[in-house]
């Protein structure tokens, strides 16, 4: 299964993954509309960062996700292609998936209290946080 | 002390569009945008502004637009503002100028006073898709004469001098590491060994994690010595004494002590944060024995395997000096033009030293012709290349190759700010804080730089097979290509080439 690799050497700390990341998970997938006139979904990607080191961190998809096995509701699950996804209407927001996670790559979305994490972009042949870096820190293989 | 300067820019965002995503905030190493959270909005202090154009650029809705709006003074032909805003500058600091990058002052360009020639009719042209085309070539001495002992095989019995092989007759200038960051090193160096051509250190010795790629460098041997042993002269394919530099000719490099951190400390061999003052001339250089001295010893430390090169920057008497060069040894003299470019230098250095590389390429070439040394060296011209056909013209005008600094870095971002001697590149190029060099990422470099060297040859095949040459060999010093326009006589005559119509 492909994921996404970061060359935190080179991550510039713009932040363009969150950025894109909202965008593409917005309404509309138009840029201004999706920040200024909508309800602005939680980026899946994170940028850490302390002083000159910074990289962005997602979901890793583990081959052994706790998230996936600890969810009460079932919401939390993999798909065939191997990727995990929060299915929103089962999210009860309990946060054990966020408890168990070792990479801390879930969010708790408080506007609508389900979890949400990295999807890697369904339907994108590449996600949008890597084809949008502009110093390609992030790659997909 | 109440500044009397202005910025220089002025920074229109577009509210339209902004979406306070903060990306302009994150990225200006000057502080120009801050983010204001009660009132939701983005203030920019345009005083610190230096029109990096790295916000416009990296803005994800266009919302920024970075205009250049200098003081508007009362017209004068006599006190430009660049006068003014000098003296402002002076008066509040007492101190000299500095800039970066090449002579921005409108003197002529001849580059865009000279035409090329193409065949018609009576000469066939040669379609470079279709025909092999050469841009091969060879730097180093030559002989004056091939021995060839004839018999069933012909066998070359002269011993040719050591020669750098190019697979295009451009080369990438002098940068030190220090002046640039390491991510910008390992881009030339890595884009020159794709592209078949050669990098040179500069005068801030090698990297260690780079001798290994030492087969497409040129190390550089100056005043300061900095960096300078016997690994250091052998890792190279070529080693180039540098006397003096385009942009400053007559002085000294100056790297200032902030910049001097651990690695450069340990590649330089100087002291961690003291200033790496080259000194202006070589102490030990006074005169041609002099400098003859210099290229012997350190051909004796490389075992002769390598050539060994000059550079000096054009000045009046270049023809002269050119030929004492090629005298006293050296495989390729090096000439950087009025316009070649820096990371420090003082502005006024800068702006009025020097002589333009058109002029003095054209008298050096033509002096040696006429005293039977042209083979002696080969020449490499440097200082305000911004084209494949600068370089044609520079060939036909009587250059072996031309060495590439300005455009290359404009290749891996540079905008043109001119403030290389702040320290705060925001492009990640002129810098050593760790925070703006990881902006170069080195592999989107390599391939920028081999892309531009790529669509260089592909232009320069066009242009030479327009003329029916299929060889880059047989432009070299072929001024009967060239036509001038709107050029005096004593150009004409400086240039060694007919005007248009002639």
């Amino acid at each position: 299964m492909r994921r996404i690799y970061v060359k935190e050497d080179v991550c510039i700390g713009c932040r363009l993954c969150e950025i894109y990341c909202i965008v593409q998970h917005s309404k509309s997938k138009n840029i201004i509309k999706a920040f200024r006139n909508e309800p602005r979904p939680l980026p899946g990607v994170l940028v850490e960062e302390k002083g000159p080191i910074s990289f962005a961190l997602q979901c890793r998809h583990c081959d052994d996700a706790p998230c996936v096995e600890s969810c009460i509701t079932g919401a939390m699950q993999r798909l065939e292609d191997g990727r995990i996804i929060c299915d929103i209407e089962r999210c009860v927001g309990c946060w054990t998936c966020i408890m168990v996670c070792p990479y801390g790559a879930i969010r708790r979305d408080q506007n609508r209290k389900v979890a949400s994490k990295c999807d890697l972009c369904i339907g994108e042949d590449i996600p949008v946080c890597v084809k949008n870096c502009p110093n390609e820190a992030l790659t997909y293989e | 002390m109440l500044s009397l300067c202005k910025g220089e820019f002025s920074v229109e965002r577009d509210d339209d569009r902004c979406i306070r995503c903060l990306v302009c905030v994150r990225q200006c190493p000057s502080d120009v945008h801050k983010y204001d959270e009660e009132e939701d909005r983005i203030y920019s202090d345009e005083s610190e502004c230096v029109g990096c154009q790295r916000c416009a650029t990296l803005c994800p809705t266009d919302a920024i637009t970075i205009r250049y709006k200098p003081m508007e003074m009362k017209e004068n032909a006599n006190w430009k503002t660049y006068h003014l805003t000098n003296i402002y500058k002076q008066a509040e600091t007492g101190g000299i100028l500095l800039t970066g990058m090449g002579n921005d002052k409108p003197y002529p360009i001849y580059w865009d006073h000279i035409l090329l020639n193409a065949s018609q009719v009576t000469n066939p042209s040669i379609d470079p898709l279709r025909e092999p085309m050469e841009l091969r070539t060879y730097l180093g001495r030559k002989p004056d004469l091939l021995d060839i002992e004839d018999g069933d095989e012909l066998i070359l019995k002269t011993e040719i001098s050591p020669q750098l092989k190019l697979e295009l007759p451009v080369l990438f200038s002098a940068m030190s590491y220090g002046s640039i960051s390491l991510n910008a090193v390992k881009s030339l160096e890595r884009a020159a060994t794709i592209a078949g051509t050669y990098y040179n250190t500069g005068e801030g010795g090698l990297h260690k994690d780079l001798h290994k790629y030492g087969k497409n460098t040129i190390v550089q041997c100056a005043s300061g010595r900095f960096g300078v042993s016997p690994d250091y002269l052998n890792a190279g394919a070529a080693v180039e004494i540098k006397i003096g530099q385009g942009a400053k000719p007559g002085i000294g490099g100056h790297l200032p002590g902030e910049k001097v951190l651990e690695e450069i400390s340990e590649t330089r061999m100087i002291v961690e944060g003291t200033d790496a003052l080259s000194p202006a001339p070589h102490h030990d250089i006074y005169s041609i024995e002099d400098l003859r001295q210099l290229i012997f010893a350190l051909k004796e430390t490389i075992a002769y395997e390598k050539p060994v090169g000059v550079k000096i920057a054009a000045v009046h008497n270049s023809a002269a000096i050119s030929s004492g060069m090629a005298r006293a040894g050296a495989d390729f003299i090096a000439l950087d033009g009025v316009r070649g470019g820096t990371g420090a230098a003082p502005l006024v250095t800068r702006d009025n030293v020097g002589i333009p590389i058109e002029l003095a390429l054209a008298s050096i070439d033509q002096r040696l012709r006429e005293e039977g040394i042209r083979n002696n060296a080969s020449l490499i011209i440097a200082g305000g290349i911004r084209s494949s056909s600068d370089i044609i013209k520079a060939i036909a005008l009587g250059a072996d190759a031309v060495y590439i600094g300005t455009a290359a870095l404009v290749a891996l971002g540079c905008h043109l700010c001119q403030k290389c001697y702040t320290g705060k590149c925001a492009w990640g190029i002129a810098t050593q804080d760790p925070y703006l060099t990881k902006r170069l990422n080195p592999e989107i470099g390599t391939r920028r730089l081999v892309n531009l060297l790529n669509a260089w040859s592909n232009e320069m095949k066009e242009l030479i097979g327009g003329m029916g040459i299929n060889a880059i060999e047989s432009l070299r010093g072929n001024r009967l290509q060239l036509r001038g326009v709107g050029l005096t006589d004593t150009e004409y005559k400086i240039l060694g080439i007919l005007p248009a119509g002639e």
